[in-house]
């Protein structure tokens, strides 16, 4: 395959990037989308100029590292798939390809194609845990947890935090992200004592690093490599609502 | 150099307990004082950074990722043993011990594999009440699957995501701990040298991701937990950027490196596509109990599967091995593969792979069910290959998964340097020459949550310690090492990239010191990796500067880091004259071929010394004494 190849070239965080053409040949097209990548690192420094800086490491969409704008889309084409999980058999020889990074003012670009997406984490300290220090644990089976909502609580638990939800979302809003780990917590009788506290910090924490606010544009559902539903982000605002009505760190 | 395994007298079922009760403990008052290094954030990294933390010492944590959610842990798939024997089918502590002492082809030490069989059931509570989403019954209990040849179903899981989910619970421990200002995380970090001070471990200089600066971190002691060398293979199972560099580096410091030359072959990967391949994936073991394993009889038979006829099939394990049949331990699966491919009949474009065949399995139970059992790992299979598993068998292959060699350590996950601990898959410990499925994500976090809190202690309670000061000449020599070294990879300005130059050291590797290893093959490794090195220290090609992001740079010192351990590997590969677990050297075996261990010889650990530049590293033996399982050969006829 032959492919042209339009991707953002920025060499930090202080300057201005913008889009370089390349000419990529030899494609093949059991490749993944980072292979092919790769393959034009290889080329590129066998001219001498410096290969284009992005993110990855699992290669198998479990660890969230890796993310790029491809052709608009975040992830690129194929529906719940990460974009090292993507091969250019879904590409056509001749194509043309705009690679760029997320954009979004709380995830600043630092180079090339990565960025910074250390508010996520932020967001977690801000209260994405059960706090159970070491030891204290009781027997695990003195604990039921339906079926169900183990179930249900499986499925918010298995966001990777690559940021996609955000770079596709119009206001640049983190809420499936963040309803993703305060649903998981929530669903479980584990997370009771510190439900409704959890919520209050956590949204506030989203606000704090400059995320938008969620008005169901439904785009973040489209692009998530896991498919997290927007179920999530309902029961986050239901989440919150319960939380103030219970008027929670009132006297 | 001495190897005291500091192993506690006494019988095995007391061992930890007493030792326990018997450590030194940190006033209270005096623990936030204490300031440990930890380098690595995945299970074992977030698990003990996060335990410490949470007993009031201050910790300052180390990874590569951009956030520490993202260490390799994070891609463990399968699930996690414990001993809870919910299922009352006749699980044990004991039992456990036994069938990973087995496992392990007798080449780990007793009473570390006891202790973590112990724990393992204690991980299961920690986690359940962290909200690890594990599998559950209809009941609200827990459920469990028989996993890797199990005879006793004691596998608890999260779906296909186990390592994540064990990963994210650490994480958030981590996290929590972070906002209490008792962790300082320092992701985007990367430690190339260890400092020791007075014969001691005080501190690490670590470069910048970001902005390249080289800076040194002091403290109390130093902890890593930087995870396994299988890329050294460049082809592997791991995260493309998981590497040896932490572990080498105390190494050439001084640490032992304790049986470099066992490596897990794991037999269900999908296989090779072509030159241009980054890593390989791995296809849940779990396959081969419905999935059933042949190639065809004749060589270089290129008819697709569907018309190759019942009687032209060989099924090979279920032929060699009837008992056991397509069930048989990962090494066996591994090797019997290799065979097959070696005689010309294996399936593929590129003859490397054997066919995972769901056909009767479908035909017997229903499409339903087996996409009930494996939709998931079908529908990842076919993303990669493009073809479907419903309608023709996989192909699969094996693939470098695992290091159970490490540094070593001691019973207190010491190793050879004072004040130097070592956890998860960074150490040696407790696996032996080949480790069973589910027990690493096991050991990890039995490392991280509930040994190395008590032995780390216990060593700060009794270590007398001066005060390190930042400005020590130590920290001082180290740094300029560390920035002479990243200026030299940026000045070679050669023709070739480090990537290629691994990927030439990965296949010299695979062939020679992979799942067969004979004298010769070793010996010829042996002339060549001097010569790649050589290579790759004239001909490299690191464009870009110091002084922010530069991938390439990164990559580069790792490489520089394997061309010298693959030469520890394979020297150790030779010295261990016999076959046991993983390790197969062709010359010895049994008359059927099966792995042939020499226990009067080789009952030991061997703990590498590094001897400078020119010098040829030096062996020193811990000898093993098992007293509570008896050696026997294993057999899967
Ligand atoms: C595909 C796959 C599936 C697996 N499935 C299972 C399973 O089902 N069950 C099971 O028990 N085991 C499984 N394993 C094995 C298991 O996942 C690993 O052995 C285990 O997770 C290793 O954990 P760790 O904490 O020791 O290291 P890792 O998770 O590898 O973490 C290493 C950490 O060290 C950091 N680090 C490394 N070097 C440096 C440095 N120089 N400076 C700073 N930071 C550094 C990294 O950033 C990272 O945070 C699987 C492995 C693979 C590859
Ligand atoms: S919700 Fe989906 S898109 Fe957003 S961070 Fe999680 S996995 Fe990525
Ligand atoms: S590289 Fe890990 S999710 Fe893509």
């Amino acid at each position: 395959m032959h492919l042209t190849l339009n991707v953002w070239r920025q060499k930090n965080a202080s300057v201005k990037g913008k889009l370089v053409r390349y000419e990529a040949d030899d494609i093949n097209p059991d490749m993944s989308f980072l292979e092919m990548l790769d393959v034009v690192n290889w080329q590129l420094i066998g001219k001498g100029e410096e290969p284009i800086a992005f993110e990855h490491d699992c290669r198998e969409g479990i660890c969230g590292s890796c993310g790029m704008m491809i052709n608009g889309v975040a992830h690129g084409p194929r529906p719940a798939t990460a974009t090292c999980q993507l091969h250019m058999r879904h590409f056509k020889d001749g194509d043309t390809i705009y690679i760029e990074p997320w954009r979004s003012r709380a995830f600043p670009v630092l180079k090339d194609l990565v960025v910074d997406r250390s508010a996520f984490d932020r967001i977690i300290q801000a209260g994405g845990y059960i706090s159970v220090s070491t030891g204290s644990a009781p027997e695990a089976n003195s604990v039921l947890v339906t079926k169900q909502n183990s179930d249900l609580a499986m499925d918010a638990a298995a966001c990777i935090g690559c940021g996609a939800c955000v770079a596709a979302c119009p206001n640049g809003s983190a809420s499936l992200f963040t309803s993703a780990k305060i649903s998981h917590l929530a669903l479980l009788p584990q997370g009771q004592p510190e439900r409704e506290g959890r919520v209050i910090k956590m949204v506030e924490a989203m606000d704090r690093e400059g995320f938008g606010n969620c008005t169901m544009h439904r785009e973040c559902e489209a692009v998530c490599p896991k498919a997290i539903s927007v179920n999530f982000i309902a029961r986050m605002n239901r989440e919150y609502l319960r939380s103030l009505l219970k008027g929670e760190g009132l006297p | 150099m001495e190897l005291n395994p500091k192993i506690p007298s006494g019988p095995i079922e007391q061992s930890w307990d007493r030792h326990r009760s018997e450590m030194k403990l940190v006033n209270p008052a005096n623990k936030r004082k204490h300031t440990i290094i930890m380098v690595g954030s995945g299970l074992a990294g977030a698990s003990a950074a996060a335990s410490l933390a949470e007993l009031g010492y201050q910790v300052l944590c180390f990874c590569y990722q951009d956030s520490p959610r993202r260490a390799h842990s994070i891609a463990a798939q399968g699930g996690i043993n414990a001993a809870k024997n919910y299922r009352n089918d006749g699980d044990s502590v004991y039992r456990l011990f036994y069938d990973t002492v087995k496992g392990g082809d007798f080449r780990s030490r007793e009473a570390n594999v006891y202790r973590l069989a112990q724990l393992s059931v204690n991980i299961i509570d920690q986690c359940a009440a962290q909200g690890v989403p594990f599998a559950r019954e209809y009941s609200g209990l827990l459920d469990n699957r028989s996993f890797g040849g199990a005879q006793v179903s004691r596998t608890f899981y999260a779906r296909g995501q186990t390592g994540q989910q064990l990963l994210l619970g650490a994480y958030q421990a981590l996290e929590r701990q972070i906002h209490a200002g008792q962790v300082k995380m320092y992701p985007r970090t990367e430690m190339l040298d260890l400092v020791i001070i007075d014969h001691c471990a005080r501190g690490i200089v670590a470069r910048n991701l970001l902005t390249g600066k080289i800076e040194s971190y002091v403290a109390d002691a130093v902890v890593l937990a930087t995870g396994g060398y299988a890329n050294v293979f460049y082809l592997s199972t791991n995260a493309k950027n998981s590497n040896a560099t932490a572990i080498w580096r105390a190494y050439k410091r001084g640490a032992a490196f304790a049986n470099p030359c066992f490596t897990q072959i794991h037999p269900t990967c999908i296989p090779v596509s072509g030159h241009y391949q980054s890593k390989l994936t791995l296809m849940s073991e779990s396959l081969r109990n419905d999935g059933r394993i042949w190639v065809p009889k004749q060589k270089d038979d290129k008819r697709p599967a569907i018309q190759i006829l019942m009687p032209e099939r060989d099924y090979y394990l279920e032929r060699r091995y009837p008992s056991f049949g397509n069930l048989v331990p990962r090494d066996v699966a591994s090797r019997a593969a290799k065979e097959v491919c070696d005689e010309g009949r294996g399936v593929g474009a590129h003859g490397l792979g054997v066919y995972l065949d769901f056909a009767e399995a479908i035909k017997a139970s229903g499409v339903a069910v087996i996409r009930e059992k494996y939709g998931n790992l079908f529908e990842m299979y076919e993303r990669i290959t493009a073809e479907n598993p419903y309608e023709v068998p996989m192909r699969i292959y094996p693939a470098v998964h695992y290091t159970m060699g490490g540094l070593w350590v001691d019973y207190n996950l010491m190793s050879t340097i004072t004040g130097l601990f070592v956890i998860g898959e960074a150490n040696f410990s407790d696996h032996g020459a080949n480790r069973l499925g589910a027990s690493a994500l096991m050991q990890g976090l039995a490392d991280g949550y509930f040994i190395l809190p008590y032995t780390l202690s216990d060593y700060l309670a009794t270590a007398k310690l001066d005060k390190a000061p930042l400005d020590h000449p130590a920290f001082h020599e180290s740094e300029g090492q560390v920035a002479g070294r990243v200026k030299k990879l940026l000045s070679i300005k050669g023709k070739r990239t480090a990537d290629s130059i691994h990927q030439e050291l990965g296949k010299l590797l695979w062939n020679n010191c992979g799942m067969v290893r004979t004298k010769r093959d070793l010996q010829h490794a042996l002339e060549k990796i001097p010569e790649i090195r050589e290579e790759f220290w004239r001909n490299v090609n690191v464009l870009g500067v110091d002084d922010e992001i530069n991938q390439a740079l990164e990559k580069a010192g790792r490489v520089a880091d394997f061309l010298e351990l693959a030469e520890v590997m394979c020297l150790d590969a030779l010295e261990r004259a016999e076959s046991c677990g993983c390790h197969f050297r062709e010359e010895f075996q049994t008359p059927d071929g099966e792995a042939q261990r020499d226990d009067e010889h080789f009952c030991h650990v061997s703990a590498w010394e590094y001897a400078g530049e020119q010098g040829k590293p030096v062996m020193h033996k811990e000898l093993l004494e098992f007293e509570y399982v008896t050696p026997s050969q294993r057999s899967y006829k």
